[in-house]
């Protein structure tokens, strides 16, 4: 076969070199993805294998359940670390939820196309400001808030660094993710059924209620699960306004000490401790473990509703 | 009807004269002639009980054909009988689906083409493709044209210029793009989108072009000139066209195939298959019983 | 019957209200930023780096940080783009669609997504530990690189994977491999790739928990790979904690600057997915 002149013997000289370079590419982009890939079983087995110092000495449910922090005696217990991490994850989901719920559907059913021009921009510049700037103005707004004007309310004295505070900051860290999520949830909700209901006389807030959420609950259900596992690894900010005390906090106006913090804060401890730098290690290993459960499971759910809307 | 390769080949050896390149022109005189000659036997396609199945699906079914070269071959029948799929399994293009199984022969210049050792990327520069919907690369319209050349060896400047401007001539572009070659090819009509695609597909020297309802998206006025373009590229080329009104077979068939189903219920020239249909689903659907 | 309309009125109301709040706490906080930081702002903090005692009040400015980020950064998103762009094409191109490989890679990037920067740094604390390296420039750009990484890969995909069909197939059918379409490809997901880089930059710009281990801190600017580099967030961080007022202000000033910096790019990034949508093909 020749093409513009070039002859038979050319070509197939060129083909065979083609087709090598494409099996040549084809298996190093193979080694590639393989290796990346596989960097998330080598964490989590790195981490893991750090973690046996301490797993040795002490049974995990005594590292998880005691509350005892006393690193240079040889205690450590994560409970307060655990109870705090939940205590700000819990607190941000219950302020932000309903705020981007209500917001979501304001921009997808209510609102008028330049309201979106205006608050996508928004939301990405809030989702891209770095969490050392969100800690800046927790420590310049939130806590002197809440030590001042909210705390007085409800006890005697707090600093400012409390639970509260990380909750509020956390939970508007996560508000962007969860109204760009909830915006795509509801857009792919078919209009047919909006229509359905409203000739039936519903109102557009009884449509939003009834029909968008209930259709979009499991998509609602795996972005909060995607949106605490971000509040579950964020460190900087709330590392700035929570405290940093290694007790259990019984109120919202106690001091708390989050997982991540822990790891952030103790780092150069790591190098003098075997001991403490495996307690560290098993810290970033739990949370390792903990989002590897979360992200995989609601990525799988988000795929479930994917297909089943695509029906 | 002969003498068109033998003008296209001359046109091509002073062309190249033209851009100076001598010595070129000396190689293409028997490359010329071999051209010829190869334009002078006349190779069909041969089906031999070819069976396709996707994802469990039996999309065709026993389908034994003779396509025939350098006639423009229509494959007619309502949505869903499965034309796409014969004409993307000619190129095997239908690899790149998923879950699909294949039995049967396809042979082309007397190869089978689903043979284990076929060259995949060299058959399917024997059949040129046009989509449905035109496919211009993101690139600039100089650059879609001599993307298929570029990949074949020819990688020299004036070379190129001349194909690009022999096959934009060749389907009636050149005048309209000539002074905007490096501008985006997205920018044109999608008319001219299609016949740059058409273009870029003949640069490669394809021996057959396969059509997939290559003329629904365009308006009338383009799609005459493309049925139009088609007719004159018979003379050097096998066409092979899904159409989706029996219009266009109509105007420009050969040869017709007709398929209901995934099987090939009838097939032969156009005169005959129009005016004497031998099957009862056949004489159903040329006079619009269904569609 | 009157309920459902006064429902709908109370909804409305709360509805508005969030979305207020919404952008009111953006506005709170650009505005403490810029009150608290531009009084603070002056040439030298961009200019200079710390001078002795710079944490307690004397001269300099944050030029370490500026650079040591521009390095790591610039550094990490060349290996990003470098090394997910083929990933992408891999798993677009030479995988079927509808693969179990393809499906578990980006399974796997989605998490990878979603692991916090802090894990990502112990993770290679502990690797550069192993290997007896210390705080570095380089150790820096590893983590960064590697938190950035599953950014790409997942941005790009998104795009990648809505590659018409009849433009390969056309491709193709003009006797191309696999591997030259990547031409093809990567023009037509260019814009794709503009905004994954931009998110990504972003993100190793802001990310102060992936570098505290790795990076380490220094007040100078790193001449080579192994010595340690400054970033701005941790310089932002460690200036806060200091006692002098003046510092904390720098700080401001420094979160100031960052911010300027994350909405240019923010801001780009939207102008450029709005000026390219309009020329798709």
């Amino acid at each position: 076969m020749i093409i513009h002149g070039i002859s038979n013997k050319k070509y197939g000289k060129l083909l065979k070199r083609r087709v090598l370079k494409d099996k040549a590419a084809h298996l190093s982009m193979l080694l590639l993805t393989g290796i990346s890939v596989s960097l998330l079983v080598i964490m989590g087995i790195g981490l893991y294998l750090k973690s046996q110092t301490i797993l040795d000495s002490h049974s995990a449910w005594t590292l998880l359940t005691s509350s005892e922090w006393k690193p240079l005696k040889g205690e450590f217990g994560f409970l307060p670390f655990i109870a705090g991490t939940l205590a700000i994850t819990l607190l941000s989901i219950i302020i932000a939820l309903p705020i981007s719920l209500l917001t979501g559907i304001f921009i997808t059913e209510n609102a008028k196309p330049w309201v979106k021009r205006f608050v996508f921009p928004a939301l990405d510049i809030l989702a891209g400001i770095p969490s050392v700037v969100y800690g800046v103005w927790g420590t310049l707004i939130i806590v002197p808030w809440i030590a001042d004007v909210v705390g007085p309310h409800f006890v005697e004295y707090t600093s400012g660094y409390t639970v509260l505070a990380g909750g509020i900051v956390m939970s508007v860290m996560i508000i962007p993710l969860l109204v760009s999520l909830f915006v795509e949830i509801f857009s792919t909700v078919p209009n047919d059924y909006r229509d359905a209901a409203a000739s039936l006389g519903a109102t557009k807030w009884q449509i939003s209620q009834k029909i968008i959420l209930r259709k979009a609950l499991p998509g609602i259900i795996a972005a909060v699960v995607l949106a605490i596992s971000r509040a579950l690894g964020e460190t900087i900010a709330v590392l700035m306004v929570c405290g940093n005390l290694p007790e259990t906090p019984h109120s919202l106006f106690d001091s708390c000490y989050p997982l991540p913090a822990l790891i952030a804060n103790n780092y150069g401890e790591m190098l003098s401790l075997p001991l403490y730098e495996s307690a560290l290690m098993f810290a970033a290993f739990i949370l390792f473990f903990v989002i590897l459960f979360f992200n995989a499971g609601s990525r799988i759910i988000l795929q479930q509703v994917e297909k089943q809307y695509k029906m | 009807m002969s003498t068109a390769p033998f003008i296209l080949n001359n046109a091509f050896r002073s062309l190249y004269s033209a851009a100076g390149l001598g010595k070129i022109a000396e190689t293409e005189e028997s490359a010329a002639t071999e051209l010829m000659q190869v334009h002078k036997k006349s190779k069909n396609i041969e089906i031999h009980k070819l069976n396709v199945n996707i994802n469990g699906n039996h999309i065709l079914k026993d389908i034994n054909l003779t396509i025939p070269d350098k006639k423009i071959t229509c494959i007619i029948g309502p949505s869903g009988c499965g034309k796409t799929t014969l004409l993307k399994s000619i190129n095997r293009l239908i690899d790149t689906s998923a879950g699909v199984h294949i039995d049967g022969t396809v042979l082309i210049d007397g190869e089978d083409i689903y043979d284990r050792n076929t060259e995949i990327t060299h058959l399917r520069k024997k059949m040129g493709l046009l989509s449905q919907r035109p496919t211009p690369l993101p690139m600039s319209i100089y650059d879609n044209v001599a993307f298929g050349c570029k990949i074949h060896g020819i990688r020299k400047r004036k070379e190129l210029n001349v194909i690009v401007e022999q096959y934009l001539t060749a389907t009636g572009l050149w005048d309209e793009v000539k002074d905007r070659l490096n501008s985006p090819a997205a920018a044109l009509s999608i008319g001219q989108q299609q016949r740059l695609c058409l273009a870029r597909g003949l640069a490669v020297e394809p021996q057959f072009i396969l059509g997939d309802e290559s003329t629904s998206a365009l308006d009338p006025i383009s799609s005459k000139r493309i049925e139009d373009l088609f007719v004159n590229l018979r003379e050097n080329y096998g066409i092979i066209l899904v159409t989706h009104t029996l219009r266009q077979a109509l105007r420009i068939a050969d040869h017709v195939i007709f398929m209901y189903l995934g099987e090939a219920i009838e097939q032969g020239p156009a005169d005959e298959f129009f005016k004497n249909p031998k099957h009862d689903l056949t004489k159903q659907y040329l006079s619009g019983v269904f569609s | 019957m009157k309920l459902k309309f006064i429902q709908e009125k109370i909804f409305n109301v709360l509805m508005l209200l969030s979305t207020f709040i919404v952008l009111a706490f953006l506005g709170s906080i650009l505005l403490t930023i810029v009150r608290h930081g531009l009084p603070a702002m002056n040439w030298d903090m961009l200019t200079k780096l710390p001078g002795g005692g710079f944490y307690i009040g004397k001269e300099g400015g944050v030029l370490n940080a500026i650079v040591g980020s521009l390095y790591i950064v610039g550094a990490s998103t060349i290996i990003g783009l470098l090394v997910s762009i083929p990933i992408v094409f891999y798993i677009n191109v030479y995988l079927e669609k509808r693969s179990i490989a393809g499906y578990f890679t980006r399974l796997s990037f989605d998490v990878l997504y979603g692991i916090p920067s802090i894990v990502y740094g112990a993770f290679a604390f502990a690797i550069m530990i192993y290997f007896g390296l210390r705080t570095s420039l380089l150790g820096g750009i590893i983590v960064i690189t590697l938190l950035i990484i599953p950014i790409f890969v997942r941005s790009m995909d998104e795009v990648a994977s809505q590659l018409p069909k009849d433009l390969l197939d056309s491709t193709y059918s003009l006797g191309a491999t696999r591997l030259e379409t990547i031409n093809v490809v990567i023009h037509q997901i260019a814009p794709g790739i503009a905004t994954a880089t931009l998110l990504s930059v972003g993100r190793a710009i802001g990310d102060a928990a992936g570098v505290m281990f790795t990076a380490g801190f220094t007040d100078s600017i790193p001449t080579s790979l192994s010595q340690p580099a400054a970033t701005l967030p941790l310089s932002i961080f460690f200036q806060l904690s200091s006692p002098t007022p003046e510092v904390v202000n720098r700080a401001y000033a420094s979160a100031l600057l960052l911010t300027i910096i994350i909405l240019i790019l923010s801001l780009s990034g939207r102008f450029i997915m709005h000026k390219f949508s309009k020329n798709k093909i």
